[in-house]
């Protein structure tokens, strides 16, 4: 029964071409799968890969030119429950300025549940509710351009817990915030995966980052290249390198290091069982 | 030094006019913008103005406010009142060989220059205690009826929130781009008027690049939130008429009843 979450099946999308002499191109190219309410999951590839046309097809923003996507058992191209479908699925942008609508916090917050219809005395719950999750009470009245890029970013996803969702999509939400915010955006998005059982799907291309989740899809070419838990994903050093990205730093000291003639297990993407493995070498 | 613009120049307090609706406060100022227009003699113009003395006690908005607010018209009532002066035919007052200035030509050029000044003293008492924000909306809800005739009040409404939004973002960026050309050795108070205009190009074509950029991102960014335009949205702040609308209204009514009656009194 439980079928709830989103699936991807054989979808294909292609970006036309606005002049006839250009070709069109193809983002992505049969991808299928799966991910269950409450996953926790990084996707990753490199620039022009298709992993933001994949998110833009999560909600809707785009729909797939053949190929089904199912949000909760929904087609996303059935029209009529389009706004169910971009209700569950909330969607991050990359850059925090571009995606602020009103001129504070806390209206911000609010124009997903206005544009749903709801009462504004529940607006009003939700949108305390909202910056709580996210720890931006205090700031409910402030002007957004008062705000760090992390803040921006934390206001764009209280704006979506604002509308219940069941998922979060963050497309490269961390690529232009400094470390600090960087952090605090990750650990607020860990907290409602844990807590309100959210699934997150964070595209990213920052290895490291892509560690801390449960799950990690590698796009390459449009199609998924690699599914799994990120130490079996990034033990296959070559395939990581050879799609163009990096691989986690503790990965590539222990690889570089293996070159050298040691034998290190490369399935370790945490510190301290890194430090503990290097320790016991080290009294040898 | 671009970034201490002040934007819609909305001063924060807990006065009458600050808690009233801002409906209330659109409909009173167009009404009393009217009323300005209309007057014509000299003790309604000494009525109005002390009127207006008592709301900006009221509003405890600084004369320094104010006073910026009317420095724009000067220049209008500048020209206009020298060509009233000039043109203006009737019983000399002046002699200058070139031009008579006449008594009636005087009677006119104060009387202009007490309207303009009037109606943008009391324009801006309206914005100095209105968030700009809030007279967005208060036009919004204004002018809802007008969806009738096929005019587009909710897009309108939220053009201009959008435009207040970005504001503050495009001048900031516009201070990037200055910055940025300036250390490659662009001049922007340099030379004539034309060479000065021609420098602003390399400003001008990125920030209007920039700002589609912006307009497209967020265009997606609302859609994935599900705004589907006016149709059956809520609002988290509802406007309400309180008896302050009902107190600020009744003074309001009070100095144009007052002024009626004076002015039949002594007809």
């Amino acid at each position: 029964m439980n079928n709830e979450g989103i699936e991807l099946k054989k979808v294909y999308y292609t970006y036309k071409s606005i002049r006839e002499k250009d070709k069109n191109i193809e983002a992505v190219k049969g991808a299928s799968f799966k991910i269950k309410q409450g996953e926790f999951v990084a996707i990753i590839g490199r620039n022009g890969s298709g992993k933001s046309t994949i998110a833009k097809l999560l909600n809707a923003l785009i729909l797939p030119t053949s190929g089904v996507v199912y949000v909760n058992n929904i087609d996303t191209k059935d029209g009529e429950l389009l706004w169910e479908v971009r209700r569950s699925v909330g969607m991050v942008f990359q850059n925090p300025e571009n995606q602020i609508v009103a001129t504070t916090v806390e209206e911000d917050v609010a124009f997903g549940p206005e544009n749903l219809g709801i009462p504004s005395q529940e607006i009003r719950r939700r949108v305390d509710y909202a910056l709580e999750k996210v720890g931006l009470t205090k700031h409910s009245t402030h002007q957004p351009t008062m705000l760090s890029g992390g803040q921006k970013q934390r206001v764009a996803i209280a704006g979506i817990l604002a509308m219940k969702p069941d998922c979060i999509v963050l497309d490269e939400a961390t690529a232009m915030l400094d470390p600090v915010g960087c952090k605090e955006v990750l650990r607020v998005i860990k907290e409602l995966n844990d807590k309100d059982k959210i699934t997150i799907i964070n595209i990213t291309h920052h290895m490291d980052e892509a560690c801390l989740f449960d799950r990690v899809i590698v796009i390459d070419d449009g199609n998924i290249k690699n599914d799994g838990k990120p130490e079996d994903i990034f033990s296959d050093v070559e395939l990581i390198k050879n799609l163009g990205l990096d691989v986690p730093q503790i990965i590539e000291l222990f690889y570089e290091l293996n070159k050298c003639g040691l034998n290190l297990p490369l399935n370790i993407v945490k510190i301290d069982e890194a430090v503990e493995v290097l320790g016991k070498i080290l009294v040898k | 030094m671009i970034k201490n613009m002040t934007l819609g120049q909305y001063l924060p307090g807990t006065t009458l006019l600050h808690k009233s609706d801002p409906r209330t406060k659109i409909i009173l100022t167009f009404l009393f913008m009217t009323f300005f227009i209309i007057i014509n003699k000299y003790y309604q113009f000494a009525a109005s103005i002390l009127f207006t003395v008592i709301i900006l006690i009221g509003t405890k908005v600084p004369v320094k406010y104010v006073i910026k607010s009317i420095k724009p018209i000067l220049f209008i009532v500048l020209i206009t009142g020298v060509v009233n002066l000039v043109t203006t035919k009737g019983s000399t007052a002046l002699d200058l060989r070139l031009f008579k200035i006449t008594y009636e030509g005087l009677d006119i050029t104060i009387k202009m220059a007490l309207r303009l000044t009037l109606i943008m003293v009391n324009a801006s008492l309206m914005t100095l205690t209105t968030t700009p924000i809030t007279i967005t909306d208060g036009f919004e809800r204004l002018l809802g009826g007008l969806k009738r005739f096929k005019i587009p009040v909710h897009e309108i409404a939220m053009m201009m929130s959008i435009a207040l939004r970005f504001i503050p973002t495009l001048i900031e960026e516009t201070d990037k781009l200055m910055k940025a050309q300036a250390s490659r050795g662009a001049e922007f108070d340099q030379g004539n008027i034309i060479n000065r205009a021609r420098s602003y190009i390399p400003l001008l074509v990125p920030l209007l690049v920039g700002a589609f950029r912006r307009a497209e991102d967020l265009a997606m960014a609302m859609e994935a939130r599900c705004y589907k335009g006016g149709e059956g949205r809520t609002r988290l702040r509802q406007l309400k008429f309180t008896n302050v609308d009902i107190h600020v209204t009744i003074i309001f009514a009070f100095f144009i009843l007052a002024n009626i009656i004076l002015t039949i009194s002594l007809k």
